[in-house]
């Protein structure tokens, strides 16, 4: 039976999903923009409150995870299948250390009292309200991405172990580097937007 | 099957687009302590921008698809500014 496989097609499919990823993400960029734009000093004093070193080295080890994962799919390329197994790990145990730094940084936010709704938020005036509001719900759909990526990286790996992804099917590899990187590529955005605001 | 080859990115490529990504990175958190005022926001974009298409050109493959791909792309981050543009025109016509 001769299997019919289009990969050109498969990739288009993955980038119309990111196309409206990236829409999502930016319209969140937009409110974004429009509140700080009314509220400058609050967000500014704000953005102070956030753990810059935190914040820094979750951006150092996304965008490592992103190479491991491009060079996964070199690895598998190449016909590599150990090598591409070790990358397809790292690439999800620096997912996992991401997802543990920022239950510290919530944590640390919770502690002082600032949460979405809490007392403290309300007494300080609506700037500071919507800068964190907006910081946890960007950064908590972006964490969520990430737990969605962990997902597919460990589905991913089964079948390159199994076999079922191999060095002319990969496809399903490329695709979900794909959904990756765009996970990197707004994390971009929301580091200096965030930790970064001067 | 797939009947073309695909391009096959090497190990020492993705190595150095991590080293410029970093590097980037480290611009703009240095950035951050310098005092330009509005152009830190600027600035802060301005590399992120560049950031994100190195890793759209060499990450995401784009520098080597066809010319289908990259154009859709610019066609999302058009029409993403634009309608940062006229937002902006509404409210501060408020």
């Amino acid at each position: 039976m001769i299997e019919h496989r289009d990969d050109q097609g498969a990739k288009l499919g993955m980038w119309l999903f990111i196309f409206t990823e990236l829409l999502l993400f930016g319209m969140l960029f937009v409110v974004y923009a429009v509140y700080r734009s009314m509220h400058p000093e609050a967000f500014r004093i704000a953005g102070e409150e956030l753990d810059v070193t935190l914040g820094t080295i979750n951006t150092v080890i996304l965008l490592i995870s992103s190479m491991t994962a491009a060079m996964s799919i070199t690895a598998i390329q190449k016909g590599n299948k150990k090598l591409c197994l070790q990358l397809l790990g790292i690439t999800i145990l620096i997912a996992v250390i991401f997802l543990v730094n920022k239950y510290f940084e919530w944590g640390a936010k919770f502690e002082y009292g600032f949460y979405p709704g809490s007392p403290e938020l309300h007494e300080l005036g609506y700037g500071t309200i919507l800068f964190f509001g907006l910081y946890f719900f960007m950064t908590g759909v972006h964490a969520l991405h990430i737990i969605i990526g962990i997902g597919l990286f460990i589905y991913v790996a089964l079948q390159v172990k199994k076999d079922k992804i191999h060095q002319t099917d990969h496809v399903w590899l490329e695709n979900t580097g794909l959904y990756w990187h765009l996970v990197d590529l707004i994390w971009i955005f929301l580091f200096p937007l965030f930790y970064l605001i001067h | 099957m797939s009947e073309e080859k695909t391009h096959i990115v090497p190990y020492k490529t993705q190595v150095i687009v991590l080293f410029v990504l970093l590097i980037l990175t480290g611009i703009t958190v240095a950035v951050t302590r310098l005092e330009f005022g509005a152009l830190n926001t600027l600035i802060a974009m301005l590399v992120a921008g560049i950031k994100a298409t190195i890793v759209l050109a060499w990450y995401m493959h784009l520098k080597y698809e066809k010319r289908l791909l990259p154009m859709l792309v610019a066609g999302v981050v058009i029409l993403f500014l634009l309608v940062l543009f006229v937002t902006f025109f509404d409210y501060s016509y408020r």
